[in-house]
């Protein structure tokens, strides 16, 4: 287990279940409405700077989990999880160098991604209920990026 | 957590199978859910347990409000639960007294029906719920309550307040259910006018104090301040039980529809304690019985349909 050394698995454990508790905790509506992806931000960090703690399981995991947690159809944040965690991972050695400007532009890439694919997933098993504040999600997600990663830097040693 | 990344996780280094790959295997997992969970079947069983192993991440969520009211609890003043004790006293010298006739009436309607003897409660059984504050969702009208299938509750179960109708559950874990509320917007309650006996159908708006009432055509007999009472029909819910107010009520009369508005009777989004009930089989009342129907039809008014 030599090479497992370092990697932190505990980190990304208590980081992806405090995000899943920030995720449902009841806030008024219109913060409701604005509160960005506390899992995807968490699973994009992770993707970037510890690919190999969580590999794609663990954010598919999450994604599984947030389905079961808002009674949605079983599998549409999980495969939109698994999706944003495959892409970060294949750049993130790129992404490591980047400024924290430019991966907030990723991030928001990807939060938009992840909307989409639940958005399609929502249209296609025709769950009716949507509004067109989600859009604006994946920006204050971009906005909460350069805090978020700042915080997480500190639960692990960066490479 | 040996399940993180177990196995070969070093696919950048060259072991085991490539992101893509693993991403690809996922993928078809996830749809493969999709696909099942859409159709229903074998899947529910898995959710019924995925319920459990969520429910304590749903009691950490809800552990900050509940300590926050354990503390106003404790620290409530003498004074203070005096006042509410005599409110309480009040109250319920208020319902003894509204119900002290009810035996007698119900005698009495029974005669008028022909009946050797009263029907018994139509509430035959009923237990009390607590709200765990976990947002479900944003856009829709549900909640998550501290009873599950080791406690009886089942799928379509009638929820109520002391005001009226909450909603019905419409999944379970093994100690949590999730209810949707009857302001929904995919919930859909019959409903009868109290006053009138005017059938039609409630819908949900999303919006935690309205609902609407799309189906009355223009010349029926509906009014604002009309107590609007489950009709038993849909065999969920059984008859009588107070659901909402009419509030507003447009008749343009180039449409064929009336457009009402309802507020419903039971605080959505205040109410801690709720009422999960099972109704008694043989009473007419109950949405089980085909007696039901055929006993509240007899009235000759019209049924409508939307």
């Amino acid at each position: 287990m030599s090479y497992t050394r370092g990697e932190p698995r505990w980190a990304v454990t208590f980081t992806v279940l405090l995000a899943l508790i920030v995720q449902v905790i009841p806030l008024p509506d219109w913060l409701a409405l604005v509160r960005p992806s506390f899992i995807g931000l968490v699973v994009i960090y992770w993707s970037i700077f510890a690919p190999h703690a969580g590999g794609i399981f663990a954010p598919w995991l999450a994604g599984l989990a947030l389905d079961v947690f808002k009674g949605d159809v079983l599998g549409q944040n999980a495969l939109a999880m698994a999706l944003i965690a495959y892409i970060t991972m294949s750049l993130h050695q790129r992404l490591r160098n980047q400024t924290m400007v430019q991966q907030s532009l990723f991030v928001f890439a990807m939060l938009t991604v992840a909307e989409v694919v639940v958005w399609g997933i929502q249209g296609w098993t025709e769950q009716s209920v949507s509004s067109s504040w989600r859009w604006i999600q994946p920006m204050v997600g971009a906005m909460v990026w350069p805090f978020l990663s700042l915080l997480l830097s500190r639960s692990h040693a960066r490479a | 957590m040996a399940v993180f990344g177990s196995g070969g996780s070093r696919s950048l280094g060259g072991r085991g199978p490539s992101f893509g790959f693993r991403f690809f295997c996922y993928a078809l997992l996830s749809v493969v859910l999709m696909f099942y969970d859409k159709r229903g079947g074998w899947l529910d069983t898995a959710r019924y347990g995925l319920q459990a192993a969520i429910y304590p991440l749903q009691l950490a969520v809800n552990s900050p409000s509940a300590a926050w009211r354990w503390l106003e609890e404790s620290f409530t003043t003498r004074e203070k639960l005096q006042a509410e004790i005599d409110e309480l006293r009040g109250q319920l010298l208020n319902q003894q007294l509204a119900t002290l006739r009810q035996a007698a009436l119900e005698a009495e309607n029974a005669t008028l029906r022909g009946l050797t003897q009263a029907f018994p409660e139509v509430i035959a059984k009923r237990l009390i719920g607590e709200v765990i504050s976990v947002e479900v969702s944003t856009l829709r009208q549900r909640m998550v309550v501290n009873r599950g299938g080791n406690d009886g509750v089942f799928r379509s179960q009638p929820v109520i307040t002391g005001a009226g109708v909450l909603g019905q559950v419409i999944r379970t874990g093994p100690f949590s259910a999730e209810v949707i509320l009857i302001t929904d917007a995919e919930h859909a309650l019959p409903v009868q006018v109290l006053r009138s006996g005017v059938r039609t159908i409630a819908l949900g708006t999303g919006r935690a104090t309205s609902l609407e009432l799309p189906y009355v055509p223009q010349n029926y007999d509906v009014q604002e301040g009309d107590v609007l009472v489950t009709s038993g029909l849909g065999r969920i819910f059984p008859y009588g039980l107070p659901v909402a107010k009419v509030v507003k009520v447009e008749r343009d009369s180039t449409q064929p529809l009336a457009r009402i508005l309802a507020v419903p009777l039971a605080n959505m989004e205040s109410d801690r304690e709720v009422l999960f009930i099972w109704s008694h089989p043989d009473h007419p009342a109950s949405p089980a019985s085909d007696a039901a129907v055929a006993v509240e039809t007899e009235g000759s008014k019209p049924v409508v349909k939307p």
